[in-house]
């Protein structure tokens, strides 16, 4: 099974191979199951000169309880490329997993890495794969983001993709958030965003969206200075990707609470 | 009617024998060896595209000598096979000796059951800890599996360029050093009337798996880079490949920042915990 000629895509072989690893394939008794499963919430992603930034809060929710304060939301897609998931948290990890495997899987067999218009096509169909699990209230929806190693302008290089649980992708221009707290990071960010800004203000930026959301969304968590748990914060630029420290996304979020101290509304 | 000549078992698989190696000494060769950063694959090969030396996991490379069809073939389902393995459980779980098992039946079913057999020579290897870690499993045509002692050559003339690798390599030695080694083994035969030659920098693929990465530790050494390995500059490995065209590279190593390809940052990032809700 492993010598058939044939595709460059994991998801692909797997179709072939083992079609029940696939989230999309597995028959689901009928009636809603949106209640079932913990929900991850809101993710910004912000367009800067020279890379892009991506920004997850820590919290997974359940109805009205908090699942978990720390699960982590971001990820690296590849060595230039983030995705963010928000909706049902299980399928969600396992299609972002799926994912990764899917470009490194795909870089190896080919020798050269997909192009990022590439990659968000890739995300798309496997999204759209799980249509059917969404229409039962199992929905995941991705946000993606890249430096795009063949960008003519490196200033534009940073490039942002939103999907729906019919697929996509949607080319965003600037910035875009998902999920519950989206509305108040998105309106928060449309004051705030310049086009041009250095990553460091990119990351301020996000981490001050993410403090807007929680603020009005109960199921975004802001900074929890008494936990020490904070924004997962990365940023992909032309040296790859790499996500702050603690230690960093610590100093930023304690700097933005003690603003917001002063002027609650930022 | 045609008639029907019996021919022994014995016959049939060795003229299978004759045929694969016949084909494989008609290739130009291949040496894997350890060395104190990490495992080295140097291989003779006009072309740059047309692999001989590649990735399959994180901590796992492949190197072959023989026809490009039937071990490029082994090298796709080398790949499928470590990433459904990753996927269903979990990147550390993906190791060297399960793949070389899974060669060496591939393989031996192939030279029994099919009237030709595959004309390759494959090395599966893995980087541990140390160079004492370091896995090399050497596959031939009919299967057999070997697991050498941190040093192998495959291809045309694989005994000799052996006799030089086993005379100069030395587990501890560096990468520059390694290197030297290995064009020494390579050049020391195929030259007029038996003497050495010399081998220009372009006609080689050069790769390490290095020891120190986590994730994904495969990397290819080119161009200039390779250039001022080959000239003994001992800096030169250190630096990251360059030539984004032809191969895929990976981010610029600054100061311990995950090498985030694949879910590897997930499990070897600053974070321990990975959560699952």
């Amino acid at each position: 099974m492993f010598t058939n000629a044939g595709t460059s895509s994991f998801t692909a072989f797997l179709s072939k191979v083992a079609p029940e690893m696939l989230p999309g394939r597995r028959p689901l008794p009928p009636g809603m199951a949106a209640d079932l499963a913990p929900h991850a919430t809101t993710i910004v992603a912000i367009a800067a000169a020279g890379g892009v930034v991506m920004a997850g809060d820590r919290r997974a929710t359940m109805g009205n309880l908090i699942a978990q304060r720390d699960i982590e939301k971001v990820h690296p897609a590849d060595a230039y490329s983030l995705v963010g998931i928000a909706g049902t948290a299980g399928i969600g990890i396992e299609l972002m997993r799926l994912f990764q495997v899917e470009l490194e899987h795909y870089e190896k067999i080919e020798g050269a890495m997909l192009s990022l218009d590439g990659k968000a096509n890739r995300l798309a169909s496997m999204i759209r794969g799980n249509l059917g699990a969404a229409m039962q209230g199992l929905a995941v929806i991705p946000l993606f983001a890249g430096f795009d190693l063949a960008a003519s302008d490196p200033t534009r290089a940073g490039r942002i993709f939103s999907f729906d649980v019919t697929g996509g992708p949607y080319e965003e221009t600037g910035y875009d958030a998902i999920g519950s707290g989206s509305l108040f990071a998105k309106s928060a960010l449309k004051k705030r965003f310049r086009a041009g800004l250095s990553v460091d203000d990119a990351v301020r930026l996000a981490v001050e969206a993410l403090y807007d959301a929680a603020d009005d969304d109960t199921a975004t968590g802001g900074p929890d200075l008494t936990r020490r748990i904070y924004p997962v914060v990365m940023a992909a630029t032309a040296e790859g990707t790499h996500r702050l420290t603690d230690a960093e996304t610590a100093t930023i979020a304690e700097s933005v609470v003690s603003g917001r101290m002063e002027n609650p509304g930022g | 009617m045609a008639m029907q000549f019996y021919a022994s078992p014995e016959q049939i698989m060795r003229d299978r024998s004759e045929l694969a190696r016949k084909g494989i000494a008609r290739g130009r060769s291949a040496v894997v060896l350890s060395y104190e950063g990490g495992v080295l694959f140097v291989a003779e090969n006009l072309s740059s595209t047309l692999h001989k030396v590649s990735e399959i996991y994180d901590r796992i490379g492949f190197a072959a000598v023989g026809r490009y069809n039937e071990f490029e073939n082994l090298r796709r389902a080398g790949v499928r096979m470590a990433d459904l393995n990753g996927l269903s459980y979990d990147r550390r779980d993906v190791n060297g000796l399960a793949l070389a098992n899974a060669y060496a039946q591939t393989l031996g079913a192939i030279f029994t059951e099919q009237s030709k057999p595959f004309e390759v020579e494959i090395c599966v290897a893995e980087v541990g800890a140390t160079p004492e870690d370091d896995a090399l499993y050497r596959l031939t045509y009919d299967g057999s599996v070997n697991d050498e002692p941190g040093r192998m050559a495959m291809g045309g003339q694989a005994e000799s360029i052996s006799g030089v690798l086993k005379a100069q390599h030395r587990p501890e030695m560096s990468l520059s050093e390694a290197v030297r080694v290995a064009m020494q083994a390579l050049s020391s035969v195929g030259g007029e009337g038996g003497a050495s030659r010399t081998i220009a920098a372009n006609q080689l693929e050069v790769a390490v798996l290095d020891r120190r990465r986590v994730g994904r530790t495969f990397r290819r050494i080119t161009g200039a880079a390779l250039t001022a390995l080959l000239d003994g500059d001992a800096s030169a490995g250190a630096a990251p490949a360059p030539g984004r065209a032809q191969t895929p590279t990976m981010p610029t190593e600054e100061a311990n920042k995950p090498i985030t390809s694949a879910g590897s940052a997930d499990l070897e990032g600053q974070q321990s915990e990975q959560p699952e809700g």
